[in-house]
């Protein structure tokens, strides 16, 4: 096992290969990776919120899929990617409780899978994978090697996507 | 004005810690008459961290909990949340409900969630009766979810309500612990929002 950097709640990493980076326990979070698979330079961010601009304190850009997506790709040429390579692919957006007549505010984890494609289509950055939505906590690694993502889960197996 | 977690006095956080002490014995006390047995509480522990170190007070992101999660509206938004490992919850389902078949299964059917739910409804309700009577503040308790999975997703669905304000939670945790096994048990989390904080600051006289 080669090292791997842990991504908590509203942070953002990024790291050059063989080093490895993680998020566990997305739940109506979105783990957003981004890739650039020339330099194998990877970044993830554990967004918890879609939109800066519904908050009141908006330091910590991490934290909302809108101001993320631009950071990481700021932090990712610092270490030597290249912006027209970059692709993206993400996880995560549940929604873990379900409540009689829920409302809109309670689809958080939807909300979060569109803010971050939003902001991803803003960038100009191609998509190529996501398994969001459900009902269920992903765990998550970035192999910085492959580009590959593996998602973890308790009740609803493994997979690389 | 609590501008943020952080600027707490010790003065405002034992006041704190005392609501949660209270909120807890009560919460413990019918948790007792519901099962029919000792339930044991640990001090409350207040404490202000940042989101991504919140999980690990359960025992990391990963591990399998029990959530039962009861938003509270009226005029000192908050929130509670039950956390308990699953096979602590599936013990003290098997206390309440008396099926073997209970503890042979990892999964909740449905009579188990209804039953988790209804436990947090009224472990909610007293831990918000001692409340209001403290703090002459209305609480309005809602309809409990329920969710066995990742401690880190169960948490992180929770705490985006309070991600709006700032990076940090504050959180009054207390221990239950049952009589008859010492090792089964689980916490219990009050999480107020920012203002409600202020809002209850205000009523015990402690908001400087």
């Amino acid at each position: 096992m080669g090292e791997v950097l842990k991504v908590g709640i509203a942070e953002l990493k990024v790291a050059k290969a063989p080093v490895n980076l993680s998020s566990a326990g997305l739940g109506s979070c979105v783990g957003i990776c981004l890739y650039d698979p020339r330099a194998r330079i990877g970044g993830l961010a554990h967004i918890m919120l879609p939109d800066s601009n519904q908050a009141r304190n908006t330091t910590n850009k991490a934290k909302f899929a809108n101001t993320a997506v631009p950071f990481l790709v700021t932090e990712m040429l610092k270490l030597g990617a290249v912006k027209e390579r970059i692709i993206a692919k993400i996880a995560g957006g549940a929604q873990m409780f379900v409540f009689p007549g829920a409302s809109d505010f309670m689809r958080i984890g939807e909300r979060n899978v569109d803010a971050t494609k939003k902001a991803l289509a803003e960038e100009r950055i191609p998509l190529t994978a996501q398994d969001t939505g459900g009902n269920y906590g992903r765990t998550i690694e970035l192999c910085t090697t492959t580009g590959k993502l593996y998602i973890r889960t308790i009740e609803h197996g493994e997979k690389f996507i | 004005m609590v501008k943020d977690f952080q600027s707490l006095t010790n003065f405002q956080l034992d006041a704190l810690r005392e609501i949660g002490n209270i909120g807890a014995g009560n919460a413990a006390t019918a948790l007792s008459e519901l099962i029919g047995e000792r339930v044991d509480m640990g001090v409350p522990h207040i404490d202000v961290r940042h989101f991504s170190e919140v999980p690990e007070i359960v025992g990391g992101p990963e591990s399998f909990v029990a959530g039962i999660y009861i938003k509270i509206s009226g005029s000192a938004p908050g929130e509670i949340l039950l956390l308990f490992p699953v096979e602590d919850a599936k013990q003290l389902l098997y206390i309440l409900l008396k099926e073997h078949s209970i503890l042979s299964r990892q999964a909740f059917d449905q009579l188990e969630c209804s039953a988790l739910m209804e436990l947090g409804n009224i472990l909610a309700g007293s831990f918000l009766n001692a409340l209001a009577t403290m703090t002459s503040l209305k609480y309005i308790p809602y309809v409990p979810g329920f969710c066995a999975d990742m401690a880190g997703a169960i948490l992180g669905a929770v705490l985006h309500d309070l991600g709006i304000m700032g990076d940090h939670v504050l959180y009054i945790k207390t221990d239950l612990r049952f009589q008859a096994n010492k090792h089964v048990g689980g916490y219990l989390f009050f999480l107020p929002e920012a203002e409600s904080l202020e809002t209850i600051l205000n009523t015990l006289g402690v908001n400087s």
